[in-house]
């Protein structure tokens, strides 16, 4: 225990999360729960049984605290609750909840413990278990890092067993039966004679009966729901319009804004002239927000026409103006001053990279938008001292918060609507649209407002993934890599993220070397280091965060490794692989490929591999060199996620989490002109479509040590896979993204 | 200003250079229809004027000369049209925001040709933008419902 004692007695340091003073806080007020957010917005007959479960006369309700934003989340959490509790996922409503402690994350910090995911040691699972602690002090009910799985599968099902015990407690008193007589079935609980009570005849006696704590749970080999492909509960109400996003939101006597806000992301306004748009039709009011301006109006189009009439001279911008300038700024950040964190560095590459035959190879990465399908909107209505906000987001303690900030109203008392987010990518995570909403609402009090962005507002001022250098030194011995020196530079996504929203921000930003610094390689010289770059422009999480790039560095090196040394690149990895889970993703596509087998001419097969959010995902990509150019033609995947809950799903996840990375290798960039975004719209900031979109095939895998989430882990081996496969194909070696700046894409 | 929506007469007092869009998202509560780009990039605002699709973020309203039929006149929960079927079928959706939009393009297309090819689908379907990248069975969704179609 020595080890952690140390690094206890030191700054806890979770990734850029510094707990001060480490686990001898407070674990007494750790052990109290927070309370039921449900028990004070019951209706008549209703019972909260659980924070989880509400039962009523009419039915009985599951809350999925969690943002679903496509990741089929909503049905997942469900079917782990109606597992145990013994219902049919058709049978139950399903609702979001309101904002609350109660439904804090807490294994989104269990992997920003400095020891790699692959580490089950005794040490590293007593850190991750400590991690508990802070997350729940943070009590952020935080959507991302692919930690909504892994964070439900225990207590959800706990929460459904809880709810079924005293409804079979509640139905032994009822019919004066023994409860060890009674067994449950689709919402009843059956007595020995054969008679059957409703779990909803017995919401109000069951309420009364105080839940256990730890009730047990149903093994693995019991599962009903769990394990099998489940009809998502939103599919029917998504295809057929009725599913209720954000921008949906309709209110009693709304009026709907839009807003104008600088170019120069970050910097105010000097000075304005609304009149012309004061007279257009259906303009109501312009009210000055945060760095820039909003007009309400009697509908969101006569509000965007008066947006476009408004004068406006803005302050300049508070970062350099150029794409150019913001890439010598990161090229310049290898440097000790800047150095952020050495979380490997095993055997000695120092004097092995002064000899000869060293390889050396620079990587670029540019800043992406998020680009979700729904632009950012959201609904604030303030009145009497009461405030509703209606927003698809990922993190409703935290807007609550921003709209504290905003109005003065205690957060507690700010009640968050989150209807379905159209994409989220980390986008909805930034609380500046609900900020900016409320901020309109405060300026029509008593009127509802919606405010909806336009798509050049949403894609101008984003948090953006940063952009970012790899720097890769190797030397190689017998056809695989003696040493391998690995150097990152970029903004800081995590720190810049937490210090907007008011968390403690310190220590190294752990999206730097993410997926980087934690592979399972066992490369006898092992190097990564990580540079902090200044932040320039916003940046923040965007799906596989630091996967995204690092992954696409540290893979196309290990391809032009093995390549100029003749050896084949996948031998070469497994060669320095010895986690078997890892090892297995890597044979699984080897199979599924038939990598080594002949292609025709101006064909060409790339693998990469990454182990990313505690998931190792291997992926090859065919593509053909045609008279249009490249066009991929065929994907394969294999991930191990430890425990598969929805494989139709997790499926799901995987081929959008690797096309969204191929999407972005291909064709994404935001760059600027004199300080202002240059992408304004899908005209110039396309993204993957039909055409280009390859047939991908999906294997899931179950060798892995713990249950892990599969919304990003898809996303970081596609461009490097891509780019593997171009060379394979054509002999280019595309070292930055996006491709289609070098090659042409048919 | 006359309207005809899902077969419902509608009398609106809108500028006549609004989008369709907007007089059926904001004036008239058809919420099915999305807004995401409003230059007719990305598809999400996808209708049928006669049974043709359209995007309704650049159609101005008063050059509006035939029926609307937005995502909630195609089907409903309960009645689903044989697309929507076949995109709970695949359960295509992720996100969902684009769907509406896909699904009353892929109505048109399979209107126009029962029988589509992979290469028919990608002609008819690449205006329409999916993040969540969806294709894959958006494409199963299509063939599915043209095999549907032509048993019926």
């Amino acid at each position: 225990m020595g080890r952690i004692a140390k690094i206890a007695r030191r700054t806890f340091l979770l990734g850029s999360v510094a707990v001060i003073g480490g686990v001898a806080f407070g674990y007494w007020k750790y052990k109290q729960p927070y309370g039921n957010p449900l028990d004070d917005r019951l209706t008549d007959g209703e019972a909260s049984l659980t924070p989880y479960v509400k039962v009523a006369s009419d039915g009985i309700t599951i809350i999925t605290p969690r943002a679903e934003m496509g990741q089929g989340v909503h049905t997942t959490l469900a079917a782990m609750v109606a597992e145990e509790l013994d219902v049919e996922l058709n049978a139950v409503k399903i609702e979001h909840g309101p904002a609350s402690y109660a439904y804090y994350n807490e294994a989104v910090l269990e992997e920003a413990v400095p020891f790699l995911p692959t580490d089950h040691g005794m040490v590293a699972e007593t850190m991750r278990g400590f991690t508990k602690v802070p997350a729940k002090f943070l009590a952020l009910q935080i959507t991302g890092g692919s930690s909504t799985t892994p964070d439900g599968f225990v207590k959800m099902r706990k929460a459904g067993a809880a709810a079924r015990t005293v409804l079979v407690q509640a139905a032994a008193q009822k019919l004066g039966v023994s409860e060890s007589n009674l067994k449950t079935e689709n919402g009843h609980v059956i007595a020995p004679d054969g008679t059957k009570v409703a779990y909803t005849e017995l919401a109000t006696l069951a309420a009364s009966i105080e839940p256990p704590a730890d009730p047990d749970l149903q093994p693995q080999s019991e599962w009903r729901l769990l394990g099998k492909s489940q009809p998502r509960v939103d599919m029917v109400s998504k295809v057929t319009g009725t599913a209720p996003f954000g921008v949906d939101t309709q209110l009693d006597d709304m009026l709907y804004a839009t807003v104008r806000v600088n170019p120069y992301l970050g910097a105010g306004v000097r000075s304005y002239d609304a009149s012309e748009t004061l007279g257009m039709r259906g303009v109501k009011k312009v009210v000055e927000v945060t760095n820039g301006l909003a007009v309400i109006a009697t509908n969101t189009w006569y509000a965007m026409e008066g947006a476009k009439a408004l004068e406006v001279e803005w302050k300049p911008a508070p970062y350099p103006l150029t794409t150019d300038e913001h890439f010598a700024q990161v090229a310049a950040s290898f440097t000790d001053e800047r150095q952020d964190s050495q979380n490997r560095n095993e055997g000695d590459v120092e004097p092995l990279l002064a000899g000869g035959n060293v390889t050396e190879i620079e990587y670029r990465a540019p800043y992406l938008a998020h680009a979700t399908m729904e632009p950012m909107n959201a609904t604030a209505w303030l009145r009497d001292g009461k405030l509703d906000i209606w927003a698809g987001n990922q993190n409703p303690t935290l807007a609550r918060q921003f709209a504290s900030n905003v109005t003065g109203i205690p957060a507690e008392e700010i009640e968050i609507h989150t209807p379905y987010l159209g994409g989220g990518f980390g986008r909805r995570g930034e609380m500046d649209y609900v900020q900016l909403a409320v901020e309109v609402a405060k300026g029509m009090e008593g009127t509802p407002v919606k405010t909806t962005w336009s798509r050049e507002e949403d894609q101008c001022h984003g948090f953006y993934r940063p952009i970012s250098i790899g720097r890769i030194k190797a030397v190689m011995e017998d056809g695989a890599p003696k040493a391998i020196d690995i150097q990152l530079a970029a903004p800081g996504a995590i720190i810049d993220a937490f210090s907007r929203q008011g968390l403690p921000a310190a220590g190294p930003d752990g999206s730097i070397p993410m997926a980087a610094w934690d592979q399972p390689y066992t490369f006898p010289n092992y190097r990564v280091t990580a540079y902090k770059v200044p932040t320039m422009l916003p940046v923040t999480f965007w799906r596989s965060v630091g996967g995204s790039q690092n992954a696409f560095f540290q893979e196309s090196a290990l391809d032009e490794l093995a390549h100029a040394a003749g050896v084949d690149p996948i031998e070469m990895r497994l060669k320095s692989l010895t986690h078997g889970p890892s090892r297995k993703v890597i044979e699984a596509v080897v199979e599924m490929s038939n990598w080594g087998s002949a292609m025709p001419v101006g064909h060409g097969r790339g693998m990469a591999f990454c182990l990313a959010f505690g998931v190792p995902t291997a992926e090859v990509i065919e593509v053909a060199n045609t008279e249009d150019g490249i066009k991929v033609t065929k994907a394969f995947a294999a991930v191990d996620v430890g425990v598969a809950l929805d494989p139709g799903n997790i499926e799901a996840q995987v081929m959008g989490g690797l096309n969204y990375g191929l999407s972005a290798a291909i064709l994404s960039q935001i760059t600027l002109d004199n300080g202002e975004v240059e992408q304004t719209n899908f005209h110039n900031y396309d993204a993957m479509r039909m055409y280009q979109a390859p047939s991908i095939e999906v294997k899931i895998l179950e060798n892995a040590e713990k249950i892990r989430g599969i919304g990003e882990p898809g996303t970081p081996p596609a461009a490097p896979a891509l780019a593997n496969a171009i060379f394979a194909a054509t002999g280019t070696r595309l070292r930055e993204m996006p491709f289609s700046n070098f090659v042409d894409f048919a | 200003m006359r309207l005809n929506v899902n077969g419902q007469t509608h009398e609106v007092d809108v500028q006549e250079d609004m989008p369709l869009l907007w007089v059926l998202r904001d004036e008239l509560n058809y919420t099915g229809p999305k807004f995401g780009c409003g230059i007719a990039m990305c598809g999400a605002c996808t209708v049928h004027i006669d049974g043709v699709a359209t995007r309704s973020c650049t159609l101005q309203v008063g050059d509006v000369d035939g029926e609307v039929t937005t995502i909630e006149g195609l089907g409903t929960p309960d009645v689903q049209h044989i697309v929507q079927q076949a995109w709970v079928e695949h359960q295509v959706a992720q996100c969902g925001y684009c769907q509406p939009g896909q699904i009353m393009q892929a109505s048109s297309l399979l209107d126009a040709n029962p029988e589509p090819t992979d290469d028919d689908i990608d002609v008819a379907m690449s205006g329409n933008l999916c993040r969540c990248a969806t294709y894959p069975r958006i494409r199963a969704a299509i063939h599915t419902a043209a095999a549907k179609m032509k048993e019926a």
